[in-house]
């Protein structure tokens, strides 16, 4: 007769080595970007502009692009998210019209990132005339992290026990005082850590700003919302494919400056989440 | 006064709730504002199963057969290697790590989840492309099969946490009555716990290919980017993303070629949408 606990530890090894060959990797990733770009770090890298056609100097201007290109996404995104995410928490009522709004959002996250570039260059850049500029990109870019805000912050209101808002209620505050007033003030851990991952997200992509904003060189920092800029996640991908014989110790330092910005905003994220549920009094 | 802030307030939070359905109106619109005017060059049939995409030629061949091919056979090798590993690493976090590992398991997934595309394809290209050259002596790495490998792993973090929310929300009593009739763990799993999470399981696969359909920069980055046919998952292919990403750079505005990466653009919103769509079924399929 089979034995189903010897059954049970092959399978159970199985699951445990696939588990391996997705976790290993990850971490052998994390650890040659380190390893290898950690001496391309210095001061100069940081603070240089790229020279001799990008075989030299620093990253400078990509990383103030890509501050630039995120500030925008935010200022865009945020307010937008958080209203819809207010609507969708407090005011909608499960209907169709809320079924579909949700299913536009799992649709507007699944678009893929390229989809978002075409739609920026057609929209911001030919339609509204604002060119390759940090205003089309930012709104490329806006428009692709509102899932994100939206989800997380309606989860974040969601979460605030209904009793807080009966009683708020119950003394005599109007919807929107409540909102106000007690809602929004007990969802600002999740609301943050959605806004943080939006961050992440928009800094690291690529494809929506390939069209929309980003410059293969700039030897000057853009002066208005106006002017195109150099961009981290394409200035990679610029220096890894475009440019031939590059030192191998820039591009790794600049993965790693990516990398690092990246998870410095999710691991953020992750502290923010924990913190709040430790701390949560209901 | 306050009467009327209110108002507009509420109104104003009403736009906004509806936001999402205007962007995603907007971006169709917009892609078929632009994209159907390739129509008038070529028509829709030449157009999806023309043999040959000569965009600049002349006159220009806009045929994305070998696009959707090179598309599909990068997504088909990708299943081919995220399914059994994501599943079964689901299964593993949700039913036999112990608490700790879990959390840290977790964290892990969400590390690779937050990795940026182009770092991945710069990644793969310095490791992954070397070896698949060398093992299969190969006259170059840039091939569909790197792809594959490169975008399962872009896959593994949706299957994984989607799947593993999936087993996590199969009532508890399944999983005890199974128990009680004498069942090992893996056995309730097997014949319990797995198929009661199916339809979850099924929207996490098709959500992790959509993902992998649309995934640019790491494609573009070392699958090799040759429009043509692929014969084997060994040559170079180019995907449907690639194609936009790396042409429309060129393309001059109003061009037939503008036009047409436009209509590809119109192809991968329908096939996104069509995914998304279905999965949401399959996961909220329990609740009605």
């Amino acid at each position: 007769m089979r034995n189903p606990y010897r059954a049970q530890r092959i399978a159970f090894f199985f699951l445990f080595l696939a588990t391996l060959l997705i976790v290993v990797p990850v971490g052998l990733i994390v650890v040659i970007i380190v390893q290898k770009g950690l001496p391309a770090i210095s001061w100069q890298f940081l603070s240089d502009i790229p020279r001799h056609g990008m075989r030299v100097g620093g990253i400078f201007p990509a990383i103030v692009g890509t501050i630039y290109l995120v500030t925008g996404a935010i200022i865009f995104a945020l307010p937008i998210g958080l209203l819809a995410a207010i609507y969708l928490s407090e005011y909608s009522k499960d209907n169709f019209l809320t079924r579909i709004i949700r299913l536009a959002i799992v649709n507007l996250a699944g678009v893929p990132s390229v989809v978002y570039g075409l739609f920026g260059l057609a929209l911001f850049v030919v339609f509204l005339k604002f060119g390759a500029s940090i205003l089309s990109g930012s709104l490329t870019l806006g428009i692709m992290i509102l899932p994100i805000i939206i989800t997380t912050s309606r989860e974040a209101l969601e979460s605030v026990p209904q009793s807080f808002r009966e009683v708020s209620l119950s003394l005599g505050a109007s919807k929107w005082q409540t909102i106000r007033h007690i809602v929004l003030p007990n969802a600002i851990p999740g609301i943050l850590t959605g806004t943080i991952l939006g961050i992440g997200r928009a800094a690291g992509e690529t494809a929506p700003i390939l069209f929309t904003v980003a410059a293969f060189y700039l030897p000057q920092l853009p002066d208005s919302i106006f002017d195109q800029a150099m961009a981290l996640p394409y200035h990679l991908y610029v220096i890894s494919t475009q440019v031939p014989n590059v030192d191998e110790k820039i591009r790794y330092g600049t993965a790693l400056v990516l990398l690092a910005l990246v998870l410095f905003m999710n691991l953020v994220a992750i502290i923010i989440r924990y913190k709040f549920r430790k701390r949560k009094k209901w | 006064m306050r009467k009327l802030k209110e108002l507009v307030i509420e109104k104003l939070i009403l736009i906004c709730g509806l936001a999402s359905i205007f962007f995603v109106a907007l971006i169709f619109l917009f892609l078929l504002k632009e994209g159907f005017a390739v129509f008038k060059a070529v028509n829709p049939f030449n157009f999806l199963f023309g043999k040959s995409w000569y965009p600049i030629s002349d006159p220009p061949q806009l045929g994305i057969l070998p696009l959707i091919l090179g598309s599909l056979l990068v997504t088909l090798g990708a299943a081919v290697i995220s399914i059994p590993i994501g599943v079964a690493c689901a299964v593993y976090i949700a039913e036999v790590a112990p608490a700790k590992t879990k959390e840290a398991l977790k964290a892990g997934i969400e590390l690779l989840a937050a990795i940026p595309s182009v770092v991945l394809g710069f990644i793969g290209m310095v490791t992954l492309v070397p070896l698949v050259k060398s093992v299969f002596h190969i006259p170059t790495g840039l091939t569909a099969l790197s792809g594959s490998i490169m975008l399962a792993f872009m896959a593994m973090p949706t299957i994984v946490s989607i799947a593993e929310d999936a087993l996590y929300s199969v009532p508890k009593s399944y999983k005890e009555g199974a128990f009680a009739l004498g069942a090992t763990h893996w056995q309730t799993i097997r014949r319990v716990m797995l198929p009661a999470a199916s339809s979850g399981i099924l929207a996490a696969v098709m959500l992790g290919l959509g993902r992998v359909i649309g995934e640019t920069m790491a494609v573009m980055m070392i699958t090799g980017n040759a429009a043509v046919i692929p014969r084997s998952i060994l040559q170079p292919v180019r995907t449907l993303t690639a194609t936009i990403a790396a042409e429309m750079g060129e393309a001059v505005v109003g061009s037939e070629h503008y036009f047409a990466l436009f209509a590809v653009g119109i192809v991968l919103f329908i096939i996104s949408f069509a995914v998304n769509v279905t999965a949401d079924l399959f996961l909220h399929k329990k609740e009605r």
